[in-house]
């Protein structure tokens, strides 16, 4: 058995697995990384529109602060957020573009002036100011009070992980590609690594870490509809799921994106909106100011998404032999702002669709786009449940995007969450309690157990195919646990998806090579997926109300009263061959200790019932903001009295952020 | 969306060979398939996979053409499969792995490797003044066409086609390709980049670089995201040459 062992194991290269892996790397601790494709193929890379961070550099962004951004992000997610963790990161946030700024990445610019652009189906002149003249220039996003996007025309995903990837390669950092984590190595109380697979040659080994990070992406694959790579089929959510002792957080907390292109998924960026974009129906007719006066196109994600399929089921859709659609009209853009800041749009336009979208309408859709919900960490990235096992990213749930996450969040907690957990990584290598005395026999054990697995699989005489498993499995998801969701459907999705399990128990394999096997992989795939699809449609039923992208037809109403509470999940470890159901537990959100208490967003639904503890914290809130700003003091002592967290973030990511406006 | 059309039924001719298997020889294998609206090569290979040959080995990651992964020879020419739409193509096709590149079995190559050296020997990341930045302060200002022309080449997506249709390369395993010199390029333009021409020098001024280029310039023609290869490599041996 091959044995590899090293001080931080990192599972995924994308944007947050390698920014831990540099953070690390630069306190001078071994990494190596295990990524399923070259890192430079991650899914980061399709991130089209942009990174959200309160420089407040352009003139729609005038008086941007962390403040507003911290706002929006507990709006964005109904109430789910950690605020910790949401202060943690807005502040970081500018920081990280910064960073990425002087590593290299060619973020859009600045260009002092008059220009003209395109607001509520308007031509509007904006002046931006000299003293602004080169500086990052910011876009308007959904759900967001100011511009804050920051963005490199309209491949921001693309050009940060080329910049993050290039600094991994100048830093030596080891990626291991084409190696995929099988399970973890753990002993029921701490984590010291995986069992991996190379997808090449078959071969498995062992990876002993004093610290094992999951950052593995999203979970889209699940479902039939989605704007996610081929990749993202939630397999670090499942190494954490498959212990049997970490949880999964939130997971009934699916992202819907409102302008995949029908009906191929792909997607087409926010930044199309957020550029002046329109949503028109088959009459032509613009129909979301009539659902949202506010924000109109630009509310958030899972409003925009609802009120779509809304229009849709109103019979105001675009009828195609593929079902209906509605269109995103961005020709009044005009032609020199899709071909400079639009351009993966255009392309995505020209290839698939065959259309300019400079002339003609795009038909979109939603589809699935982001799982808010992973692998539950505290704010420092560690599992409470698995001691060395940390989280970052898509995969994790410190919880910052609650039941809704806003464009532009994604990509920016990717770099903030691996600035943040690539110190906190370092502390637990550099604390000597933490050492390790490699567990060689267990680690054995691990790799014969999973090789035990892989040959069981190869000489099953079972008669299910995988292919057809994973096609079941994401139908019944897209059918029964989208967004419009019912007791009925999800009780009815839960049998159906606990039904593929069993029968996923008994998959037969044609060809028997140990090597490369794209239907041993997606044989081994489809059970943990199946396991996900269970936990995500068993949350969702659970869950008798509706809060951010996880809508109850049957209980329309958020109710934190009963429900401000996050969902943990575990899997049944003793009974692994027999379980078809997760054990949930409630995490309760105390009230008492928010700086934003519960409220209305600003968009989509009014009505919510109170919690209890709502009013009295209200109450406090205003007293302590009355005090302060009776004292004279600014903002900063505001936030400190309302909330402290500063001495939770690593102490070089404790400093205020410089604006024009804001000097240090 | 047109109505009911007409759909042909087509034939990839796939090259099949596993190298790790001693006794495989490498062999065309024909398949019928029968058209979908909208089908591209991801869909169409993804349904041969499913329905009709399991073992069939290829790399898609993005579907949507932004991650470069699944570049292959379709007919004869290195081409993202992912948004190639099938109706494009006659109603018999030959698709075949990149050449050049180690073959990982049937249409996947291993790209990453060799990008990864590539980006170690013509260290491919900015190489900044300052190496600890104070993240606090306001960030280095850019001139917003400087940016935009940086974005320009840093659009790359490292698929490999150009290293795939490149003469030289099929000589000199060791050339740098025009991924390489686009990459020099990108830096080169950069600002906060402190190198100067005496070390891209180092880098690319030898028949390994620029100059073992015979200016043939498939490359260009077949970059998928349509970076100005051509004027990026004459202007780069320009500079070299006034080194030499």
């Amino acid at each position: 058995m091959k044995t590899r062992i090293t001080d931080l194991l990192v599972i995924g290269g994308g944007l947050a697995g390698l920014r831990v892996a540099i953070g690390a790397a630069k306190r001078g601790h071994e990494v190596l990384t295990l990524s399923l494709v070259p890192p430079k193929r991650s899914h980061s890379a399709a991130a089209q529109g942009g990174m959200q961070a309160s420089l407040a550099n352009v003139a729609k962004g005038a008086g941007d602060t962390e403040d507003i951004h911290f706002e929006d992000t507990v709006r964005g997610s109904d109430w789910g957020a950690d605020q910790v963790v949401a202060r943690m990161f807005v502040n970081t946030a500018p920081k990280a573009v910064r960073e990425l700024a002087a590593w290299g990445t060619p973020w859009s610019r600045v260009k002092s002036g008059e220009r003209e652009v395109v607001i509520n189906n308007e031509k509007v002149t904006l002046t931006e100011r000299e003293a602004a003249q080169g500086l990052i220039a910011q876009r308007d996003f959904g759900g967001t009070k100011k511009w804050r996007t920051c963005y490199v025309s309209d491949g921001t995903g693309h050009a940060m992980l080329y910049t993050v990837s290039d600094q991994a390669i100048a830093r030596g950092v080891a990626v291991e590609e084409r190696c995929e984590a099988l399970s973890l190595i753990h002993d029921g109380e701490r984590c010291y690594g995986a069992v991996a697979r190379n997808l090449v040659t078959g071969e498995l080994f062992a990876c002993l870490a004093r610290a094992t990070v999951i950052a593995t992406g999203g979970a889209g694959r699940l479902y039939r509809v989605t704007t996610n790579a081929v990749i993202c089929e939630g397999m670090g959510h499942a190494l954490a799921l498959e212990t049997g002792v970490a949880a999964l957080g939130n997971m009934e907390a699916v992202q819907f994106h409102p302008t995949g292109i029908f009906p191929a998924g792909i997607l087409v960026t926010e930044g199309c909106r957020g550029d002046g974009g329109l949503l028109r129906d088959a009459e032509g007719h613009r129909f979301m100011p009539d659902y949202e006066p506010e924000k109109k196109e630009l509310a958030s994600r899972d409003v925009v998404s609802r009120r779509m399929e809304e229009h849709i089921r109103r019979g105001l859709g675009v009828d195609s032999r593929f079902g209906a659609h509605l269109w995103l009209d961005i020709t009044l853009l005009g032609r020199r702002h899709i071909e400079h800041n639009l351009r993966e749009v255009k392309e995505i336009c020209a290839y698939f669709l065959g259309i300019d979208p400079a002339e003609k309408w795009i038909p979109v859709r939603p589809a699935q786009h982001y799982t808010m919900g992973g692998v539950r960490t505290r704010h420092t990235g560690e599992s409470p449940h698995l001691k060395g096992l940390f989280a970052a990213g898509e995969s994790a749930c410190w919880d910052l995007h609650g039941f809704n996450r806003l464009g532009g969040n994604s990509v920016a907690e990717t770099v903030v969450a691996g600035m943040i957990v690539g110190e906190s990584v370092a502390d637990f290598c550099d604390a000597p309690e933490n050492d390790l005395a490699a567990p060689v026999a267990l680690a054995r054990e691990c790799v014969r157990r999973e090789e035990e697995k892989l040959l069981a699989l190869l000489h099953s005489k079972g008669e299910e195919n995988a292919f057809k498993l994973c096609a079941e499995m994401q139908e019944i998801m897209t059918r029964c646990v989208g967004i419009f969701r019912t007791a009925d459907g999800l009780q009815d999705g839960v049998s159906h998806l606990q039904r593929l399990l069993q029968r996923s128990r008994h998959i037969g394999i044609q060809s028997k090579a140990w090597g490369s096997n794209p239907e041993l992989v997606a044989a081994y795939r489809v059970r943990r997926m199946l396991k996900l699809a269970i936990t995500i449609a068993y949350g969702a039923y659970q869950r008798t109300e509706s809060r951010g992208a996880h809508f109850r037809e049957d209980f329309p109403v958020r109710n934190d009263r009963d429900w401000l509470k996050r969902t943990l999940a575990f899997w049944c470890r003793e009974a692994e061959e027999e379980a078809t159901l997760p054990h949930l537990e409630y995490e309760a959100q105390d009230v008492n200790t928010m700086e934003l208490p519960p409220g209305w967003r600003g968009y989509g639904a009014k009505n919510h019932i109170e919690h209890p503890d709502t009013a009295e914290r209200q109450f406090a809130v205003e007293r302590i903001r009355n005090h302060v700003q009776l004292a004279g003091s600014d903002r900063f002592a505001l936030q400190q009295e309302l909330m402290p967290y500063l001495e939770k973030l690593p102490a070089r990511l404790r400093g205020r952020n410089e604006r024009l406006d804001e000097p240090l | 969306m047109s109505a009911e059309t007409f759909h042909r039924h087509i034939t990839l001719n796939i090259l099949r060979y596993n190298p790790q298997d001693a006794d495989a020889e490498p062999r065309l294998q024909s398949y019928a398939l029968e058209e979908a609206d909208g089908m591209t090569l991801f869909i169409a290979l993804n349904e041969l996979r499913e329905h009709q040959d399991p073992t069939l080995q290829f790399d898609f990651v993005c579907r949507a053409g932004i991650c470069g992964s699944c570049a292959m020879m379709v007919n004869g020419r290195p081409r993202l499969a992912c948004r190639t739409l099938v109706a494009e193509l006659p109603a018999e096709s030959t698709l075949t792995p990149l050449p050049f590149f180690e073959l990982i079995g049937d249409l996947s190559v291993n790209t990453g490797k060799w990008m990864r050296g590539m980006s170690e020997r013509l260290e491919t990341w900015l190489h900044a003044r300052e190496t600890e930045p104070d993240l606090q302060r306001i960030e280095e200002r850019m001139a917003p066409e400087i940016a935009e022309a940086i974005y320009e080449l840093d659009r790359c997506v490292e698929c490999g086609c150009c290293v795939a249709a490149c003469g030289t390369a099929q000589m000199r395993p060791d050339f740098a390709g025009a991924v390489g010199f686009g990459k020099i390029a990108r830096f080169r333009a950069d600002p906060r980049d402190t190198r100067d021409d005496d070390d891209y020098f180092e880098l690319i001024g030898d028949d390994t670089g620029v100059f073992g280029c015979m200016s043939l310039l498939a490359c260009h023609d077949v970059c998928p995201k349509s970076l100005p290869l051509k004027t990026q490599i004459a202007f780069l041996r320009r500079k070299m040459a006034l080194i030499a």
